[in-house]
């Protein structure tokens, strides 16, 4: 039963290995999709190419439908799975900061990568801006710390939260993107078209 | 012939449900494979630290936040996130040789100069280092990772990200409409 690496299903000594093949995949379905080009994603916040928001949607929801459903099978025990803990304010302000730097820079950590593997200069300062900030945070780290180890409510899902059924959140979010999806192509026949 | 073929094929992606679709089944099959999902901004603190460490070595032990992240034995780079952020490296590099899409280029908004872009570029990096921090991950790490398990601080960094980028696009809209 899954997850194999942890159940020793498969060797530890294959993590790394493993690390490097699951990177190149998500390197390059990244890069086909269009995420090493600035300009595509950015179209997202001003309604030209909704590329980001099918992709990432679609991915999420893909990803929690297999979870709960290889779990439902048996294949995968949900329960040892890492759940992203819930800091809340940690979540919240670092969130709208980098929000922030998204539409300013217009690439987030992974895509920017995408963009320095096929030589955009302006993706490796962004990178390198990304280092900075890690850096001046790890430096103020006192002043940070409060919100940054306060707030703790565990590794929660949102079963623990709200007290939802999560097969029905699914269901739910599934329609939400759908609607999101069409309503998203109504806008962009109506915005003024951008070419890059 | 071959070409115009050339470049009539460089901005041609792939459509973004076929391209979704494949990146959930790589999460479903990384938390399947190693019960944690995908990162992207891990890789980049390991190199901070590593940095830091090498250039000033007291001064990192005694920092709180990088001796979180380092070893007696061990080099903070030997990390999961690291060696998969390699193979994002190479995964994107093959992608964009396949297309003609590899060169050395400043992508910018016809209407603004290259230097305004790379300031940009800058500027918005360093907020999204810092912010990644706060939130312990990325779009890649906290957002999508998070969201693919239902965990309530991915979802939370998901609509932060999202809503706070939406509500300040008006003030970045010379750079990219």
């Amino acid at each position: 039963m899954g997850p194999l690496i942890p159940n020793g299903v498969i060797p530890i000594e294959w993590d790394n290995i493993i690390a490097i093949l699951i990177g190149i995949v998500f390197g390059f379905v990244l890069e086909a999709s269009g995420f090493s080009s600035s300009r595509k994603l950015a179209g997202v916040f001003y309604g030209y190419d909704f590329a980001v928001l099918k992709v990432f949607f679609t991915a999420a929801l893909v990803a929690v439908i297999g979870v709960y459903y290889m779990d439902y099978l048996g294949y995968l025990d949900i329960n040892q799975l890492y759940v992203h803990p819930l800091y809340l304010w940690g979540a919240i302000i670092g969130g709208v900061i980098m929000g922030v730097g998204f539409v300013a820079g217009g690439f987030c950590p992974g895509t920017s990568l995408c963009a320095v593997a096929i030589g955009k200069i302006d993706a490796i300062v962004y990178v390198g801006g990304i280092m900075v900030g890690i850096f001046i945070f790890s430096e103020l780290y006192p002043l940070f710390q409060p919100i940054y180890e306060g707030y703790f409510y565990g590794n929660v899902t949102l079963e623990d939260s709200l007290g939802i059924n999560p097969y029905w959140f699914v269901f739910i979010f599934s329609i939400i993107a759908i609607v999101a999806f069409v309503i998203s192509d109504m806008v962009r026949k109506k915005t003024k078209k951008i070419f890059y | 012939m071959k070409k115009e073929l050339k470049q009539k094929s460089k901005h041609i992606y792939w459509n973004p449900y076929y391209g979704g679709f494949l990146l959930g089944i790589l999460i479903l099959f990384t938390f399947y494979l190693t019960g944690r999902g995908l990162g992207a901004s891990g890789a980049m603190k390991s190199s901070v630290v590593s940095i830091v460490e090498s250039i000033a070595p007291t001064h990192a032990e005694e920092s709180t936040y990088y001796s979180k992240f380092m070893n007696e034995d061990e080099s903070p780079m030997k990390n999961w996130l690291v060696f998969e952020t390699l193979g994002v490296l190479i995964g994107a590099f093959i992608s964009g040789g396949l297309n003609g899409r590899i060169g050395w280029r400043i992508q910018r908004s016809p209407k603004i100069t290259s230097k305004r872009r790379l300031i940009f570029a800058l500027g918005g990096g360093v907020l999204f280092g810092l912010g990644a921090q706060i939130a312990r991950g990325c779009t890649s790490g906290a957002a999508l990772s998070g969201m693919a398990v239902l965990s309530t601080g991915g979802f939370i960094t998901m609509l932060a990200i999202f809503g706070s980028a939406y509500a300040t696009a008006y003030f970045f809209r010379k750079n990219w409409i």
